[in-house]
């Protein structure tokens, strides 16, 4: 177990977590759904396994201006969650939650509320799916929102998944309403935890 | 013609003058500059944890601030960099959540920018400025030339330091 990392984990974990990513995704998305009003479709999500500097560039490069939704992850596994969307995709969502289409380069503070609500549902809805299927009992802390450059953004996740590897496992879903909403998840679960939902799954390690 | 040369997260590089060299969207990471102003060969480096020692996995020497600046140190001598010389500037380090959940993780901005103080300290090179802390992304442009430092940030008048 001490030798445990996400490059060493075999094919048949990495497709447990790509579904676990699959599902919980599938969820988000119905709830972003029923707070939107509308049907929302969603293209097949892409679980990577990706190295920090491949990250930021997947999103449209470092320099990318994002909104990342983060909070702690307690209960039966520990770890923490990030969502992150276009800062135009966000800008999309939360007009459309309140109704009326918002400008400019800045956030009023209703709309910066509004969208900690949007990344609290997905986020919420994710965690969900997760702690359903594998039975564990997981709690989300109270997220926290960014918005910033993407690799600033991304800095945070990579620390964390830096302490144990040089790769961060990372969820991109597409949504769609009337525009194409590039999402990215990425769960970062600690290594003990990647166990207990395995373990829970039926499945045994190594 | 002189060129930008690209540092990414966790990497670190030697550049001399005239080119200059860029890390784009430093979060709670910090990216250290260092320079010899006799033969204007400077670094960048930009490192994402404070300390090798504290970590099982730290095969990856550019990832930390200890062993990150002394490889720096290392390139920038073989370039022809003079130790005795060398100056640094920082910037990074910020808190990018205003909460964040992992009791280590709290306040790895703060953490990363004491690490690079403290190598810098060991290696006797002074540090002529810095913009660390705070809440934002830094992307930064290091010109060994003249040592200048620029940092940008969304929302925020460009700086030199």
């Amino acid at each position: 177990m001490a030798d445990l990392t996400l490059e060493t984990m075999s094919n048949q974990y990495f497709d447990v977590l790509k579904e676990l990513g699959n599902i919980g995704a599938g969820n988000a998305t119905t709830a972003l759904a029923q707070m939107l009003q509308c049907k929302v479709d969603m293209s097949v999500p892409q679980v990577k396994l990706l190295e920090f500097k491949d990250v930021a560039t997947l999103m449209g490069g470092e320099e990318q201006l994002m909104a990342g939704i983060y909070l702690g992850v307690e209960g039966d596994i520990t770890g923490s969650i990030m969502f992150l969307l276009e800062q135009k995709s966000a800008r999309h969502l939360v007009g459309k939650l309140m109704g009326m289409p918002t400008e400019g380069d800045t956030f009023t503070e209703m709309e910066i509320s509004a969208l900690q609500e949007v990344g609290n549902i997905i986020t919420g809805s994710y965690l969900n799916s997760l702690s359903m299927m594998t039975n564990l009992k997981i709690y989300p802390t109270i997220p926290s929102l960014a918005m910033d450059m993407a690799a600033a953004i991304l800095s945070v996740p990579a620390i964390e998944f830096g302490v144990i590897g040089d790769n961060i496992l990372l969820i991109q879903t597409q949504f769609f309403d009337e525009i194409q909403l590039d999402g990215y998840f990425i769960l970062i679960p600690e290594l003990e935890s990647y166990v207990k939902i395995l373990s829970s799954l039926g499945i045994s390690w190594g | 013609m002189s060129e930008v040369i690209k540092v990414g997260m966790a990497d670190l590089n030697v550049c001399v003058s005239p080119n200059s060299i860029t890390t784009l969207g430093l979060g709670s990471c910090v990216g250290i500059a260092i320079r010899d102003p006799v033969t204007k060969v400077g670094g960048l480096a930009h490192i994402m944890l404070p300390d090798s020692t504290q970590i099982r996995n730290n095969s990856n020497i550019p990832k930390f601030a200890d062993t990150g600046i002394a490889e720096l140190v290392r390139l920038m001598v073989a370039k022809g960099a003079n130790k005795g010389r060398m100056v640094a500037k920082i910037a990074g380090g910020a808190q990018m959540f205003a909460f964040q959940n992992k009791m280590e993780m709290v306040r790895i901005g703060e953490r990363n920018v004491e690490a690079a103080r403290k190598k810098l300290a060991e290696l006797k090179i002074p540090i002529l400025a810095s913009d660390t802390g705070d809440s934002y992304g830094r992307t930064v442009i290091f010109y060994p030339e003249n040592g200048d430092f620029v940092i940008k940030a969304v929302g925020r008048p460009q700086k030199v330091i």
